[in-house]
């Protein structure tokens, strides 16, 4: 019964919190009608969310966050670097493949925008069974390494958070 | 304090017309289309995130208010960002890729929007 009424409770909360941060100025007024959005969206959208993501390990969340910030930040400037000091010829680009070991959509999905955002790489396509990832570099000596950086920085924190 | 302040917003304020402007010239100068993805992705991630945070800091300096408006602006372009590039990576190598160009696609048999060996009944999940 609770599950029916309340199928997401994280969503839920979360649906609150960006009515609140949207109203830009708390009060019991905008709260209410927060928690109103927040109880009647995930009951009305139910069916197109049929599984529940599990998160653990809230702690290294927040260690992922962190370290893609600074990831963003640093290879912001690097890329700034290549557009601004290196001719074209001397761009090496490359396609890279890199396996998953994730299974879950959601732990893809984030690792695929998390690539995106971090300057310097995109991630295009994936794999026909969703097992390897395409990711396009845009400049560098060393594809396996960037490879290598993607699984150890990335997917183990992710690993640890989502399987 | 307020020089301070000043002092905050006028580097974060720098900071983003920099990333952007820079962001804007890769465009121009960058030669092939999956290399000019790479520029606007960078506007929008630390260009964008700059003039937020100058934002922010205008509003926590002289407004005398904390202002959370635009964490959500930089959340929201943080999940739709990526998507966009995406689409135009896919249409990319569905057009103008050749299978054999990439790396293997190991453990399985082949990439889910590579146009090669010309068959039709590639996996339809986006």
């Amino acid at each position: 019964m609770r599950r029916k009424l309340i199928p997401h409770p994280i969503l839920t909360i979360l649906l609150t919190v960006v009515w609140l941060m949207l109203v830009n100025a708390f009060s019991l007024n905008s709260l209410v009608f927060g928690l109103f959005l927040g109880l009647v969206i995930p009951f009305v959208t139910a069916p197109y969310w049929p599984g529940r993501p599990r998160l653990r390990n809230p702690r290294m969340i927040a260690e992922y966050i962190a370290v893609v910030i600074w990831d963003i930040i640093v290879a912001n400037v690097r890329v700034a670097m290549i557009v601004l000091f290196r001719p074209n010829e001397q761009i090496r680009s490359h396609w890279i493949a890199v396996p998953l070991e994730l299974k879950r959509p959601e732990a893809i999905t984030v690792l695929a925008s998390t690539i995106t955002l971090t300057p310097g790489t995109v991630s295009a396509d994936l794999s026909s069974e969703g097992h390897c990832l395409l990711v396009h570099c845009l400049h560098s000596d060393d594809p396996d390494g960037v490879r290598d950086d993607i699984k150890t920085r990335y997917e183990r924190r992710l690993t640890e958070i989502f399987e | 304090m307020d020089f301070a302040g000043e002092i905050l917003v006028v580097v974060a304020l720098t900071a983003g017309g920099i990333f952007g402007l820079v962001g804007s010239l890769g465009l121009l100068k960058l030669d092939n289309p999956m290399a000019r993805l790479h520029a606007p992705t960078k506007a929008s991630t630390l260009g964008v995130g700059s003039v937020l945070v100058a934002s922010v800091l205008y509003a926590a300096f002289f407004g005398g208010r904390a202002s959370v408006h635009e964490i959500l602006i930089m959340i929201f372009l943080f999940m739709t960002a990526p998507v966009s590039a995406n689409f135009i990576a896919k249409a990319h190598l569905h057009r103008h890729v050749k299978g054999q160009d990439l790396p293997p696609a190991e453990p399985d048999s082949h990439w889910a929007h590579v146009g090669d060996d010309g068959d039709e009944d590639g996996p339809e999940n986006g």
